[in-house]
């Protein structure tokens, strides 16, 4: 089986590999429901399996965590698409030049609230993955996800958006389309739609590409997800002079861009759980625990009067780098 | 726009020429720091280099420098625009005197302890000590040719301009005060993007930033956003390009990303001129290409059509 091939790529989980080669085997031989030392072998090597990738997982370096956010087999805003909401109806193109395929978009059921869901698509396989641009959107992927967002807010639909991209598309046409332009313009009318919005990084959320379609009213995060300015090798490369395995390294530590981390700066305001081992060993589970964290939020966000969300927002983000009392970012005397 | 709402000598429509920093009058400096010297000296270090001549990277040509100086930092053989401190930017555009810098006592601080090959708080230490600021931006109401503004010119030689939490905080509150004041906003951009060793937090000030530019344009409020070499990254791609009129400097390089990073990421050369001002003016991404000698008038000349 691929699936199981891909699971161990990731230096950290190699371990692990031998043990569930040894349940397989046993698995096997032993019949269900035998009471035999086989059985009592197999129930005591699954046991030491889930210790093993409790204790592993548990004690990820930073760079581990950027590993497990862009595992192959983690699940992609299209996995959650199919395990999480139903009937989904896509909706294409930004009415301008294109339909970009690195941000997915359309009307879709959460239980049973209806709301329009955006996302960043990397793709799986390689034909996917180079037309999405392994998830570096354009500027029209950013200007359909608004126009599609303006359409909620017209209809009354709240927004949930899955961000997972390693940023925006460095190109030429992505330049002279204008990339900047389109994020910034992104950013700016999402702060006052009038209608709630919920965002979770689901795996990287990279710099002004994720943000664009962030500026939420409740932010959450994947617990082995991670979120910053700049990618760590984006960071090695400029501040180390290098990027290479020790410095990618020392990056991801230095950013503090993981879901603990994010969660501690006030970033986002939620960490959302993974099943032990990654959402790449267990899509189900992990859709589960998002859609849970989903609805609650959205019911939550339901209370307010769509009109009054902007300023919430807004605010929301106001406070970020500025903080009162003890431990201020910045000190705020002598305002006039 | 009533000329009398100025304090300053606005009769005069030719810019400004910086004078030769000995012979500026003391009266004028008492509203920017005293360190200004030191300021527009260092500046010359990083963005010129020392001397009497200068070979300019347009045309190539040997310059006297206080030629080049006194044409507002412009090559007086070929028009090349040399990089200027926030500190000259807000003598040559402003009218004289005009500059009030708000007093908002912003530190910077050093949330993620980030250490990359030095610590932060060393590198922030170095650079105000270097540029005699303490951030990588000026702020403040000013008058144009006797219009009331609220100016924001961001600083490239702090820090390559880059955008932490001081800087976004900077720019939010410059947008609120024009919001509540109802002035025209300006901001000078020339930045190398959003501050690394701030992190997360430096990225949120794009949308702090946007989220607030949103109101003021609620607010009907103008907000002429002016792009100057370089302006890339989180700064292009929040606030400098949502201006309702956004003007750039000939030859700026203005984009998302970096020229070296699209290279390797498409592996092919880039076209020529790409990413400069006048090719954001072809593909329809910028309003006008001003040169620095005209722009006082350009950004009067807007206020007066589109201000209140």
């Amino acid at each position: 089986m691929s699936r199981a091939a891909t699971n161990y790529e990731l230096a950290f989980e190699k371990p692990l590999a031998e043990l569930d080669r040894s349940i397989r085997d046993l698995e096997a031989a032993v019949l269900p429901e035998t009471d035999s030392d086989q059985a009592q072998e197999l129930a005591r090597l699954r046991a030491e399996r889930e210790d093993r990738l409790r204790e592993i997982y548990e004690n990820l370096e930073p760079w581990e965590t950027v590993r497990i956010a862009r595992h192959p087999l983690r699940p992609q805003t299209r996995d959650y698409v199919r395990l999480m909401f139903k009937d989904f109806c896509e909706l294409h193109g930004d009415r301008r030049f294109g339909d970009d395929p690195a941000i997915v978009t359309g009307f879709a059921r959460v239980g049973s609230i209806k709301c329009l869901v955006v996302g960043h698509q990397k793709g799986k396989d390689t034909a996917e993955k180079v037309a999405c641009h392994f998830g570096c959107a354009h500027p029209e992927g950013y200007r359909k996800a608004l126009a599609k967002m303006k359409l909620a807010e017209k209809f009354g639909l709240p927004i949930v958006t899955l961000v997972d991209t390693p940023g925006a598309f460095p190109g030429i046409g992505a330049e002279q389309r204008g990339q900047a332009e389109a994020i910034a313009v992104c950013m700016k009318e999402m702060s006052r739609l009038q209608t709630p919005i919920v965002s979770v990084v689901i795996g990287e959320g990279g710099s002004g590409g994720a943000l664009a379609i962030a500026v939420a009213d409740r932010v959450g995060m994947l617990e082995h997800a991670w979120y910053s300015v700049i990618s760590p090798e984006g960071c090695a490369a400029i501040l180390w002079k290098e990027a290479n395995e020790k410095t990618n390294r020392e990056a991801a530590r230095a950013l503090k861009l993981t879901a603990r981390d994010n969660l501690a700066l006030g970033i986002v305001d939620d960490v959302v759980p993974e099943p032990v081992g990654g959402a790449h060993r267990d899509p189900e589970s992990a859709a589960e625990n998002l859609q849970h964290w989903l609805t609650e939020r959205l019911r939550e966000l339901k209370r307010f009067k769509p009109a009054n969300l902007p300023a919430r927002r807004r605010l929301r983000f106001r406070k970020l780098g500025v903080t009162d009392g003890g431990a201020s970012l910045v000190s705020l005397e002598g305002d006039e | 726009m009533a000329d009398s709402e100025t304090n300053t000598a606005s009769g005069d429509d030719a810019p400004k020429r910086p004078e030769p920093s000995g012979n500026v009058d003391p009266a004028s400096m008492t509203q920017i720091s005293a360190k200004e010297t030191l300021d527009v000296r260092s500046a010359k270090k990083t963005s010129i280099p020392e001397g009497l001549w200068l070979r300019c990277p347009g045309c190539d040509k040997m310059l006297f420098r206080k030629a080049m100086e006194a044409n507002l930092h412009v090559c007086p053989e070929c028009g090349h625009h040399f990089r200027i401190s926030a500190t000259e930017r807000i003598r040559q555009l402003c009218d004289v005197k005009s500059f009030e810098p708000r007093r908002w006592k912003l530190e910077g601080a050093d949330p993620l302890n980030f250490i990359d090959l030095k610590p932060y708080p060393d590198r922030l230490a170095k650079e105000q000590e270097k540029t005699g600021q303490p951030e990588a931006i000026q702020a403040g109401r000013a008058f144009i040719k006797g219009r009331p503004v609220a100016l924001c010119c961001l600083d490239l030689t702090f820090m390559m301009g880059s955008m932490g939490s001081v800087v976004g905080e900077a720019i939010t509150r410059s947008i609120e005060f024009a919001t509540d004041r109802e002035l025209p906003l300006i901001i000078v951009s020339c930045s190398g993007g959003a501050r690394m060793q701030e992190g997360a937090l430096s990225l949120m000030q794009m949308a702090k930033t946007s989220a607030a530019l949103a109101r003021f344009d609620d607010a009907g409020g103008l907000f002429i956003s002016l792009l100057t070499d370089p302006t890339t990254g989180g700064v292009t791609a929040s606030f400098a390009m949502l201006g309702d009129v956004i003007l750039a400097e000939p030859g700026a390089l203005i984009g998302f990303a970096g020229p070296r990073v699209i290279k390797q990421t498409i592996r092919q050369d880039l076209p020529e001129g790409f990413q400069r001002a006048e090719q954001l003016l072809d593909v329809g991404m910028v309003d006008r290409v001003v040169p620095r000698s005209e722009l006082r008038n350009e950004i009067a000349r807007i206020i007066d059509y589109a201000g209140k």
